[in-house]
């Protein structure tokens, strides 16, 4: 089993990788790299509420800050845009300090803490629509000038393998998480917050790093969005679609676990490419089937994706 | 080790805890006896740091630690149990008990090595990979005092751990809790199993609706009148002629 938990990561960042060699076709690989952006933000949402139980339903704010921070320090301050990507990572995570430090302080949890994330994405969203620095509604271009110094590539494979290789990065960094202290004191406060304060833990503390590397992690994947389509308004940015997105790939994938977030997000898009293909331009489609499918995760795979594979595998070995 | 000075606790308009002053000195294993909602476990928590007191001190080591959170108070080796067991339900017994001692140990390794002694101690070590959900009510309250334990504590405070357990499994818990005491963790029990806390404790409070009613060593409260009375109600002590008191 010790095995099989790093075999598995290992595999599926090896396969990813490999999908390049075998096609260049602009589609798919416009379909992986956005998938891989949800994979990211949801890997993100997944070390707060998969590990943690703080259950977001905003993560479009630091999405929509990493990716703004990222846009605007090149537009506004002709910033490197490596440099004002790391940016808006850091943004992003003194967002997820000060949101949570507002919410944990004052005892925010459960429905409480997920009504409030909400909120303030909303709030984000009417603000930089609003306001005439972020571009308001008609948004913000990122200019073009394709040079690898500007992370910007010629070809969009160098630009997928740049996105798995943070993904896989993150990958890394979570089950390294689940080993740690760190690790062992967060799951703990999603199992029974009182009895680890009891044993030692400074719960604020806890949860305010979760917080914060979970918004990072989260607004690296709206800064690599940006970077790609070189484009970026208000409703993409903060828009609910985004936290749902988010929430809906690490469910279905497994919260709480590291590779989880990364099938669910690949599985997510894999069959919302299918019914597009199927039931063509009829609006809304989409957000029916992530109902369904949500409906669906929640009745028949408690664990996602990842807690059926294991199921599986038990079971196999009988 | 522990002092307790004019402590009061309310709840709007109920008084808890009521102008309770106690000493719990280090190497003792010390009772604390009442009858239902006489304060006891609200007396815990405001020693262990979950509520602060309306008025009164808790110091720990002659430092004053009434304001101190939870937390800080366990670092500073005040463990507690909860009456109302609260394991982490999703993670297996060695996990449990890691959680504790990683606050002493960082490592994970050193952690789950930790545990898996303390699980020794407390006859845990057949249900080390049991999911805590499914551990017995004697397994559960096992569990409660491991975790605390793990964390190295220098005052350990157990609310009922023998509560729920039948007599043979109350057998098999005082020698543990015996060398527990002797390891040189000093001990303040809530506990209303009476025979248990008689055969223990070397010294006793009384609480009786948030007050402190008595004290003394085990044989001095088994006689005295006003203790079987919080328990018995008005004029038992005079109809139990020399009688027992029986939990
Ligand atoms: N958080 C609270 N809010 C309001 N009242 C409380 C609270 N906690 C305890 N009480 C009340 O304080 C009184 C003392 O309760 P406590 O739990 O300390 O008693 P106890 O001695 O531990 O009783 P038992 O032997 O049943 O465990 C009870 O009347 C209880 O209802
Ligand atoms: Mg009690």
């Amino acid at each position: 089993m010790i095995a099989l938990r790093t075999l598995c990561p290992l595999l599926v960042v090896a396969g990813l990788a490999l999908i390049p060699a075998f096609t260049s076709a602009n589609t798919t690989l416009n379909f992986l790299v956005f998938a891989l952006i949800v994979a990211l933000s949801a890997q993100g949402w997944n070390i707060l509420a998969g590990y943690g139980g703080q259950f977001s339903f905003g993560h479009a704010a630091f999405f929509g800050l990493g990716a703004y921070g990222t846009a605007l320090a090149q537009a506004r301050f002709g910033i490197n845009p490596w440099v004002a990507f790391a940016a808006g990572i850091g943004l992003a995570a003194l967002a997820g300090t000060v949101i949570g430090y507002l919410s944990f302080r004052a005892g925010l949890r459960g429905s409480y803490f997920t009504l409030v994330t909400l909120a303030f994405a909303e709030v984000f969203r009417i603000l930089f629509n609003a306001a005439s620095f972020t571009g308001g509604a008609a948004g913000v271009l990122v200019k073009l000038d394709v040079r690898p110094e500007n992370f910007q590539f010629a070809s969009r494979s160098v630009f997928y393998w740049v996105v798995l290789g943070i993904v896989a990065l993150v990958l890394l960094l979570t089950m390294r998480l689940e080993r740690s202290r760190f690790g062992a004191w967060l799951i703990a406060i999603r199992e029974n917050e009182a009895a680890a304060k009891a044993l030692g833990v400074d719960v604020l503390m806890v949860k305010l790093q979760a917080i914060a590397l979970s918004a990072a992690i989260t607004g690296a994947a709206g800064g690599l969005y940006v970077q790609y389509f070189l484009y970026l308004d208000a409703n993409i940015g903060f828009g609910p679609w985004i936290s749902v997105e988010t929430l809906m790939a690490a469910i279905i994938g497994g919260a709480g676990t590291a590779l989880g977030p990364v099938l669910g997000a690949l599985a997510l898009h894999g069959l919302g490419q299918l019914t597009k293909g199927i039931a063509g331009g009829t609006p809304g489609i989409d957000l029916v089937l992530f109902g369904a499918l949500l409906i669906l995760a929640v009745a028949f795979m408690r664990d996602g994706i990842i807690g059926r594979l294991r199921r599986l595998l038990v079971w196999g070995r009988r | 080790m522990l002092e307790v000075r004019a402590l009061t606790k309310r709840f709007g308009g109920l008084v808890a805890v009521n102008d309770v002053s106690l000493d719990v000195p280090a190497g003792s294993i010390t009772g604390l006896i009442g009858p239902n909602g006489a304060g006891k476990t609200t007396l815990f928590t405001l020693i262990s740091g979950f509520e602060t007191p309306t008025t009164g001190t808790v110091r720990f080591e002659g430092a004053d630690i009434t304001t101190l959170p939870a937390f800080r108070r366990a670092r500073l080796g005040i463990a507690r149990t909860f009456q109302i067991v609260q394991p982490f339900a999703g993670l297996s017994v060695a996990e449990n008990i890691a959680v504790g001692a990683h606050l002493r140990h960082r490592s994970r390794g050193e952690a789950i090595r930790a545990a898996e002694a303390v699980a020794e101690r407390v006859g845990l070590t057949q249900s080390l990979e049991t999911p805590a959900a499914s551990l017995t009510i004697a397994g559960r309250k096992r569990l409660e005092l491991a975790r605390a334990l793990a964390t190295e504590p220098k005052l350990l405070l157990l609310d009922e751990v023998l509560a729920g357990l039948n007599p043979s499994e109350i057998r098999d818990m005082l020698p543990v809790m015996r060398a527990i005491a002797a390891s040189g963790v000093t001990i303040l029990m809530v506990e209303h199993v009476m025979q248990a806390v008689m055969s223990l404790c070397d010294y006793i409070h009384v609480l009786a609706q948030g007050k402190h009613i008595a004290e003394g060593k085990p044989e001095e409260i088994a006689r005295n009148s006003s203790v079987v009375e919080a328990y018995l109600g008005r004029g038992a002590a005079s109809r139990l002629t020399g009688g027992t008191l029986n939990g």
